[in-house]
């Protein structure tokens, strides 16, 4: 494939672009052209060769005509100024984008065109950007690659359904607890393993949630195995449940404190709000925290570990650190996951939860916090918007993963901000590339 | 080998003893003896590959000796470097640079010397505690340690860059970088493996003049490894030569200019014809 | 003593099969230091190929078992060896220089990707093969318990063990053997004394899904039953027995496979078989503690 921009010799185009058919030819016709149906306990074959047929054609334009346009693109140097020359604007706008973001995030439940559809995505989108965010002190910032982060939130959802269930424990109190026995899970699995180096890492880490998840789909007399666990408590506006009145005289319920008619959505907007100021204090205390020693040298350690070691940084207890803060903010939304459904069991808990989530935290650009949002974004809204193309969602997001890799490999916002500045930033215009 | 060039009695600042590492079947440092004196700049030099950068790491904590032992005398006691873990090895006093420099390429130079200062600002922060409440205690660190880092930016010349991702620094002033880093984090003993590697003849002059200033006005000792004769032999006080990882000769640069063995190792044993100029001045035989 | 011959021969045979997609995930773990997230659905295509094969041959009147097997093993090992091509072309050559993050997302995003293509193409039901090659040998008859050794599983054994020794032919005779070892030392340099490093990749690619796809058919052919979901666990497991014989290494990666086979098959008759595979996972997570190059890994000098 080449991307030079002189015109291209017509038989070269038209040569590229069948070899690119035949392979879609060859790619096409077991699987697609053939389907295996069970008939009367016996397998048949149905064919499909008109869907080959037009996959190929369709394969054959379409690189006819991304060849083609190829050789209009600028070449590659223009196309690296011009991004620069956006990755200089957004970081510029970044903060303002964030302000209004905020705002927005803070006024949805009371926008016209919101409605308890609305909220509810919102909150859903907010529990992944809540793990984007502590996913990223490991991976973002530590440099440390996690394929299990599942684990702990799953550790969150369970410790919080367990301690409300079998000892009644107020959701305030449960709250941080399953934050911290996720972190010491967290602290106790990365232990023995965070000397490892990076892709054995990921695959022990992606072993721990496997092996979590299994655990908890066997050990049917705590976690209820396949079933999970139903009936959590639902949390109270601080001891003031969200309930249809149960006395009349005295005020036990939300709406009667403020003098509201009983509404079911007050419970969604009071789930809105906690994970709204659950993912805010992930993303301040994250943000605080790279401006400390502790943050630089977590960056350190992922740029180098060895000139790190040499200057006195334990990698150990430093990544130690990343891990178990990571896994408590994991935890912390595991809970409100559990709180919020009502109902967990191990299938919330699967390794593409831990894909979707790394993804996040990839696609948005390692260690940046707008970078999470956005790609949180993209990748929770897009499918919510094909609800229609409910079975192509998995695959579209799968394809989706691969292209924006191909588009943007550093992630979509992948611009850091030095943690502290000698000189004010508009010299840095002026600074030679 | 006497340790007569060390002034007084006091013991030297580090000392090597009976040092021996083996990998495989390659005996890469073989009963290595030496000292380096405080306040004084020590130069390891031998051909390639006579395991000089293998010594380095045996003393920073990268490798661990087979055999031998390693003591930095510090105020609170000695300390035997052979026991510790690498990153404690910083805290004791004894930090290095790298053959291939090692940057913090995506963190700016500000941060690089911040990061060497780690272990000050993070009690200083209470391990974060501090830090995330904002307390005056942690800031004041902070302003401290960013001083600091100014002062070593202006000596090498970089405080306009201070902003600027260390990785695109140009060569010379990533070298320069990396020393001010391993001087940030205070050390008593600078390990230099090839400073002057890949610097042009002006630089390596800065250079020179930056060691001796490190000796002089921070008066902490060097162990360097170099290959340029012309900044080993003006600026050191002592030099250790090796060959196949053994000692081969020990001395002043004046010494060692004259020695036999140092002159058969780096010419082989036929060393009876005469020199082509440039190599008599390579070995600081001019 | 019978229950534990029968455990011994099913676990090799189960240890042959992780051994075949081990080599994929080894050899391009080698070459790209990466790991190649997809190969287990790769793994996964070949099952799937190889029914639609098994059910052609017989649609196409073909009984002769041996002429019928060869077809398919051919076939499946073609098309599935486009797969592998097809996903180093679109998921990984665009990343060769990106950092080292951006190829395993891609990968994930490939693997998820053909996952829900299959799911697709192929429908969410577990597909079930009638027996295609049926009867075996009795090894040895106790008291009660007859040991058997099943003509799949003698078939499992040959081909698994004539592969490997083409594969180390390839390897260690043929000049993409050698290209392929400069590549996985130093791609830089392999490409500077004019390999052609692209293609040597793409090879590794295609050779590592023909041996998944015979994975994948004998799978088919052992069990008859094949889903859509079973590259995941396959690929994982495939893994953990590169990563136990030392990455990098083609018999590290047999040795590997067969030793998880064999706690598998032992752990599910002894203890249980729910936490069968958390066994597996334990075993990854201490070889990579206590010996992270694996069995017969070479031992790794840290570069200062």
């Amino acid at each position: 494939m080449s991307f030079s921009h002189r015109p291209i010799n017509p038989a070269d185009l038209f040569k590229d672009a069948a070899l690119a058919a035949l392979m879609a030819l060859i790619l096409a016709l077991p699987l697609i052209g053939f389907r295996s149906v069970a008939e009367g306990g016996q397998l048949a074959l149905t064919t499909r060769f008109d869907w080959v047929g037009i996959g190929v054609a369709g394969v054959f334009l379409g690189r006819l005509v991304l060849v083609y346009a190829s050789s209009f693109w600028p070449p590659s140097g223009a196309n690296f100024a011009l991004a620069e020359a956006v990755r200089e604007g957004m970081s510029r706008y970044v903060m303002a984008l964030a302000g209004m973001g905020l705002l927005l995030a803070l006024l949805l439940p009371f926008l016209p065109f919101s409605s308890r559809y609305v909220i509810d995505v919102a909150t859903g989108l907010l529990i992944y950007i809540m793990l984007g965010w502590g996913l990223n002190i490991v991976v973002g910032l530590a440099g440390l690659l996690d394929l299990g982060y599942v684990a702990f939130y799953a550790m969150g959802a369970y410790s919080y359904a367990l301690l409300a269930l079998q000892f009644d424990l107020s959701f305030w109190i449960c709250l941080p607890l399953a934050g911290l026995f996720a972190g010491l899970l967290g602290i106790v699995l990365g232990f023995p393993v965070l000397r490892l180096r990076g892709d054995y890492l990921a695959i022990v880490t992606l072993g721990f949630g496997e092996i979590i998840r299994i655990i908890l789909l066997n050990w049917y007399e705590i976690t209820g195995g396949p079933d999970g666990l139903s009936g959590i408590p639902r949390p109270s506006f601080f001891g003031l449940p969200f309930k249809p009145t149960t006395g009349e005289h005295e005020i036990s319920a939300f709406h009667q404190a403020f003098g509201l008619e009983f509404s079911g959505l007050h419970r969604v907007i009071f789930l809105y709000y906690l994970i709204l100021c659950l993912a805010l204090i992930t993303n301040f205390f994250t943000l605080r925290l790279r401006k400390l020693p502790l943050g630089r040298a977590w960056e350190a350690l992922r740029e180098d570990e060895i000139a790190s070691r040499s200057l006195g940084i334990n990698p150990r207890n430093t990544k130690l650190t990343a891990f178990g803060i990571g896994a408590t903010f994991g935890g912390l939304a595991g809970a409100f996951f559990a709180t919020r459904q009502g109902f967990i069991s191990p299938e919330s808990f699967t390794f593409v939860e831990s894909a979707t989530i790394l993804a996040i935290v990839v696609l948005g650009g390692m260690g940046s916090q707008i970078g999470v949002v956005v790609a949180a974004a993209l990748l929770i809204l897009l499918p919510e918007f094909g609800r229609e193309l409910e079975e192509f969602r998995m695959l579209v997001f799968g394809a989706a993963m691969v292209l924006i890799m191909a588009w943007r490999p550093r992630g979509l916002l992948a611009n850091r901000e030095p943690t502290l500045r000698l000189h004010r930033r508009d010299r840095r215009g002026g600074e030679p590339r | 080998m006497s340790a007569a060039h060390l002034s007084g009695g006091a013991p030297p600042l580090l000392n090597v003893e009976h040092l021996s590492m083996r990998f495989g079947g390659l005996l890469a440092v073989d009963d290595l003896s030496f000292q380096a004196g405080a306040r004084e700049i020590t130069a390891i030099i031998g051909p390639n590959g006579a395991g000089k950068t293998t010594v380095f790491n045996c003393i920073t904590g990268f490798y661990r000796p087979d055999v031998g032992r390693v003591t930095l005398n510090t105020d609170r006691g000695p300390r035997y470097l052979e026991r510790l873990e690498g990153f404690r090895i910083a805290r004791a006093g004894v930090v290095r640079t790298f053959q291939n420099i090692r940057l913090f390429a995506n963190m700016s130079v500000l941060e690089n010397l911040l990061v060497a200062q780690h272990n000050h600002l993070m009690r200083a922060s209470l391990f974060s505690i501090a830090g995330l409440l904002g307390w005056c205690r942690y800031r004041r660190a902070e302003k401290a340690a960013v001083a600091l880092a100014c002062r070593w930016l202006e000596r090498i010349g970089l405080m306009d860059k201070a902003d600027w991702d260390a990785g695109r620094l140009a060569y010379g002033d990533q070298r320069r970088l990396e020393i001010a880093r391993a001087m940030c984090a205070q050390p008593k003993l600078l390990c230099l493996d090839e400073p002057a590697a890949g610097l042009n003849p002006r630089e390596s002059m800065a250079l020179s003049e930056l060691l001796q200033s490190l000796r002089d006005e921070e008066g902490i000792a060097l162990l360097l490894i170099e290959h340029d004769m012309g900044v080993v032999m003006q600026i050191s006080q002592h030099i250790i030569v090796l060959d196949y990882g053994r000692k081969i000769a020990e001395g002043s640069p004046r010494a060692i200019r004259s020695d036999a063995a140092v002159i058969r190792a780096y010419l082989g044993e036929n060393g009876t014809q005469p020199l082509p100029p440039e190599v008599m001045e390579d070995v600081g035989q001019s | 003593m019978g229950y534990f011959l029968q455990q011994l021969i099913n676990g090799v045979t189960l240890g042959m099969i992780y051994g075949l997609v081990a080599i994929g995930y080894t050899m391009v773990y080698g070459i790209l230091g990466m790991i190649n997230f997809a190969h287990g659905e790769i793994y996964m295509i070949g099952a799937f190929i190889s029914i639609l094969g098994f059910i052609l041959v017989g649609l196409a009147g073909i009984t002769a078992v041996p002429l019928a097997l060869i077809i398919v093993l051919t076939a499946t090992m073609i098309f599935t060896a486009a797969y592998g091509w097809s996903v180093e072309r679109v998921a990984y050559r665009p990343l060769r220089q990106a950092p080292r993050l951006a190829p395993l997302i891609s990968a994930i995003g490939m693997s998820i990707f053909l996952q829900n293509y299959v799911q697709l193409s192929q429908g969410a039901q577990v597909k079930t093969l009638p027996p295609f090659i049926e009867g075996g040998v009795v090894l040895l008859r106790d008291a009660d318990f007859a040991v058997r050794i099943s003509y799949v599983q003698l078939l499992i054994w040959l081909l698994t063990l004539v592969l490997m020794a083409g594969f180390a032919w390839i390897i260690g005779r043929t000049a993409l053997g050698r290209a392929q070892r400069a590549c996985a030392e130093d791609r830089v340099m392999a490409s500077l004394v004019g390999i052609n490093v692209d293609r040597t990749i793409s090879l590794t690619f295609v050779l590592g899904a023909a041996l998944a796809a015979v994975a994948g058919t004998m799978v088919t052919l052992y069990y008859g039953v094949v889903d859509f979901f079973i590259g995941f666990l396959a690929g994982i497991k495939a893994f953990t027995a590169a990563v136990l014989g030392g990455i990098g290494s083609l018999p590290g990666a047999m040795l590997g496979g067969l030793i998880l086979g064999l706690v598998e098959a032992f752990w599910s008759a002894y203890f249980t078989t729910e936490y069968k595979d958390v066994a597996a996972f334990t075993i990854l997570v201490l070889v990579l503690i206590f010996r992270p190059t694996g069995l017969l890994g070479r031992p790794e000098v840290e570069k200062v």
